[in-house]
């Protein structure tokens, strides 16, 4: 062995009490990325995430595809949230072409991406479940969001990837008597939820576990610019639905959520109160939509931009908020495409968190940062 | 830009784009400019005058461009007078006709409650070598770390995906890529993709 | 008759033939043993590579339960497994730990390719990161097409190589 350490690993000169551990990739407990951490005995000293295994150059390829082909792989990052994360290239796609989209196609998108949010919320509450060896909040949440995984199948045709939102509205109507069920079913799945309180939320086990584990502070968290519920867990009431409203937004009634603790367990409870919200608007929203209408805005082949023009939109995901950068040219294909996404931005707070933590918290503390590492990837 | 803070150099459409592609005709209509946003790039251009330029106002938008030099104190200004605390994204485009890479942040606001709508873009430019050797070149830019904490995996990110170098990055180092990455920085518009 | 028949010289030999000659006989119901000793506790590694995983989790939620085929929840340790699902897109850098992991498995090791991207590259075909399907890295035994497959393809695929373990040599003769 070389003392030279190959980029990418060269964390800080240690003495001998401390050791150098790599979490990942292939852990239980570090689900697609590497996470290097320093303990001295049972406590970190020093954590340098590795993330860029699911690295795939998604901006890269969205230079070379139009305006509508960039859709379906635009969405891969996070595929049980894809709603989401197509929301504001779609917005901002809307904006440089300049097209008003159809009130009708308004309500739908905020119902997909309220049930889309929900679906990621259970997925990632599953394994926040396994992460702390709760087997039961594995299965509950990964056996509940199946139901409304058959609403989008109903509304969009598939399970994960629905490629749904097109500029200029969402790609087909909703099923015949689609309002009847999605109602019931969010009406069930409201109930289901509430009870997880008993077995997870309000279980002196977990308590124990999360409590008191990775204090982020109000100012921490503003100066180290996270978002979504890490944000919101810290103190700081800032949600993009409420705050810069798109779409019907401003016409929903809900609320947001918000907790002062600041620590792992706040912020895992944060999506969960974010759900029931989901609920509401679904509701509010199933109410006010216009129960006929257009959907959909038809486009010329091959849009292009005006000219040569920039955009930047953002929507609230379920990990927070994500922006979409688009520079165009005025030709087929956008000139630059970023993603700021939830899960990158909340990833700089990881070395601070572990930062004097126990070892054995840090799948409490990791997951809690609700991070997705395929979306931070990109 | 040397028009003074009255009448704003107020263009739809920008120099964000290649400059050997031809400006864009003016617009058609005369829109009415949002009067927050106006303030605020009044405010910028007051200080500062002819070191920033104005690039648009749109609602809840605002875009400068300033050169590399002024970067860090512009930046400094907009946190500290303006209030702006956190950059929200990054982003590095290349302009291979205007031989220079251009650096875009997004800067927004939590605590003061009347921006929380608002973004700042703040751009600026660094040169761009025709055979890039990451670090040892001249394409850079200073950090803007110390100002914003939140740039740091940003520009880790940008260093290798362009090859600009942030002076005064405490952690210059890869990311996202390979670590045996020896090709060019893969986002610059002459790597060329398999088959395109 | 028989002792005339071994010297000390030859024991070796007749000992060996007559192992050939067990071996023969009792091969086929012994492989049969423990290849179904192996379909119904396959044990894939925790290894997930790109978005796929979503449904490889979902393959294991209530609905779906893969558990009730032998295919048992992927929380083990490395050194237990004898599965590998790879799930999705293989990336340069995830391409040596992706080897160093299935090397370090025990003998016999089975591969299910999930997903388009591991099969081809799917629709990252064109990128710069990314290996056009694994089969350069790991000898596949199961492709599950589809763009994340439904869980009840992986489940398919999984019965497949359940077939496929049957029809096996369950022990490889010198
Ligand atoms: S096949 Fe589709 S879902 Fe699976 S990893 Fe590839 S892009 Fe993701």
């Amino acid at each position: 062995m070389t003392n030279e350490l190959p980029p990418g690993l060269a964390l800080q000169k240690v003495d001998e009490r401390i050791m150098t551990l790599n979490v990942g990739p292939q852990h239980p407990g570090s689900g697609h990325m590497r996470i290097i951490v320093q303990i001295d005995g049972d406590f970190i000293v020093a954590c340098d995430p590795d993330p860029g295994y699911v690295h795939r150059g998604e901006e890269k390829m969205a230079e070379y595809r139009n305006y509508i082909t960039n859709i379906p792989h635009l969405e891969r990052p996070v595929i049980h949230d894809s709603c989401n994360i197509l929301y504001p290239y779609v917005l901002g796609v809307e904006e440089l072409l300049g097209i008003e989209v159809p009130e009708r196609a308004k309500y739908i998108r905020v119902i997909a991406s309220e049930l889309n949010r929900c679906v990621y919320t259970m997925y990632w509450l599953a394994i926040y479940g396994i992460f702390l060896g709760h087997s039961t909040m594995f299965m509950w949440p990964a056996g509940d969001r199946e139901l409304l995984i058959d609403l989008l199948e109903k509304m969009t045709g598939a399970r994960v990837t629905h490629a749904h939102f097109v500029p200029g509205g969402v790609r087909n109507d909703l099923p015949p008597n689609f309002e009847d069920v999605c109602l019931r079913q969010v009406n069930y799945f409201e109930k289901r939820i509430k009870e997880y309180a008993a077995i997870f939320y309000d279980n002196p086990i977990l308590i124990a576990r999360t409590a008191n584990t990775g204090i982020l502070s109000r100012e921490d968290a503003i100066r180290l610019g996270t978002t979504g519920s890490v944000l919101r867990a810290s103190g700081v009431d800032y949600d993009l639905r409420k705050k810069e409203p798109y779409d019907v937004y401003e016409e929903l009634d809900f609320q947001t959520n918000v907790l002062k603790e600041g620590d792992s367990y706040a912020r895992s409870k944060i999506p969960w109160l974010d759900m029931m919200e989901s609920c509401r608007i679904i509701r509010h929203a199933l109410q006010k939509m216009p129960k006929s209408g257009s959907v959909r805005v038809k486009l010329k082949p091959n849009p292009k931009g005006k000219g040569l023009d920039s955009v930047y939109k953002r929507v609230e995901s379920g990990r927070g908020s994500l922006g979409c950068y688009i520079v165009s040219d005025g030709k087929p294909e956008p000139y630059r495409v970023k993603l700021s996404v939830g899960s990158f931005r909340n990833l700089i707070a990881l070395p601070y968190l572990l930062k004097g933590e126990k070892l054995g918290n840090m799948p409490a503390v990791y997951w809690s940062l609700n991070y997705w590492p395929v979306e931070a990837d990109r | 830009m040397s028009s003074d803070s009255d009448n704003e150099p107020i263009e739809t459409t920008s120099d964000v784009t290649p400059a050997s592609t031809k400006s864009s005709p003016t617009p058609e209509k005369e829109i009415e400019l949002p009067k927050f946003e106006k303030d605020l790039a009044d405010k910028i251009v007051e200080k500062f005058n002819t070191r920033v330029k104005v690039a648009f106002v749109k609602p809840d938008r605002v875009r400068i461009n300033v050169g590399r030099d002024d970067i860090k104190e512009v930046a400094e200004f907009l946190r500290d007078v303006l209030n702006f605390d956190h950059a929200e994204s990054v982003s590095g485009v290349d302009y291979p006709q205007d031989k220079e890479i251009e650096v875009v942040y997004h800067l927004g606001s939590y605590t003061d409650s009347s921006l929380s709508r608002q973004i700042l873009v703040l751009a600026t430019r660094a040169q761009r070598e025709e055979n890039p050797i990451p670090g040892n070149d001249a394409t850079k830019l200073p950090s803007l770390r110390e100002v914003f904490y939140s740039v740091e995996f940003h520009e880790r990110e940008i260093f290798e995906m362009f090859g600009v170098y942030f002076q005064g990055h405490p952690d210059n180092r890869r990311l996202l890529l390979p670590e045996d990455w020896a090709d060019l920085p893969p986002l610059r518009k002459d790597f060329a993709i398999k088959g395109r | 008759m028989l002792k005339d028949l071994i010297t000390p010289q030859n024991a070796n030999v007749f000992v060996g033939k007559l192992g050939d000659i067990l071996e023969q006989a009792i091969d086929k119901p012994l492989g049969y043993a423990i290849n179904w000793g192996r379909i119904w506790s396959l044990w894939p590694v925790h290894i997930e590579t790109a978005c796929c995983s979503v449904e490889f989790g979902a393959a294991s939620s209530p609905r779906y339960d893969v558990e009730r085929f032998g295919i048992i929840e992927a929380f083990g340790s490395l050194r237990q497994c004898d599965l590998i699902v790879v799930q999705g897109t293989i990336t340069r850098k995830m391409a040596p730990r992706l080897r160093l992991v299935y090397d370090q498995m025990p003998e016999p090791k089975y591969v299910i390719a999930m997903g388009a991207c591991a099969i081809t590259g799917g629709l990252y075909f064109d990128s710069y990161n990314v290996l056009p399907g694994i089969d350069g890295v790991l000898p596949v035994d199961v492709y599950v097409p589809g763009c994340p497959p439904r869980p009840e393809t992986l489940i398919q695929g999984c019965m497949l190589l359940q077939e496929k373990i049957k029809r096996m040599k369950a022990r490889k003769f010198v």
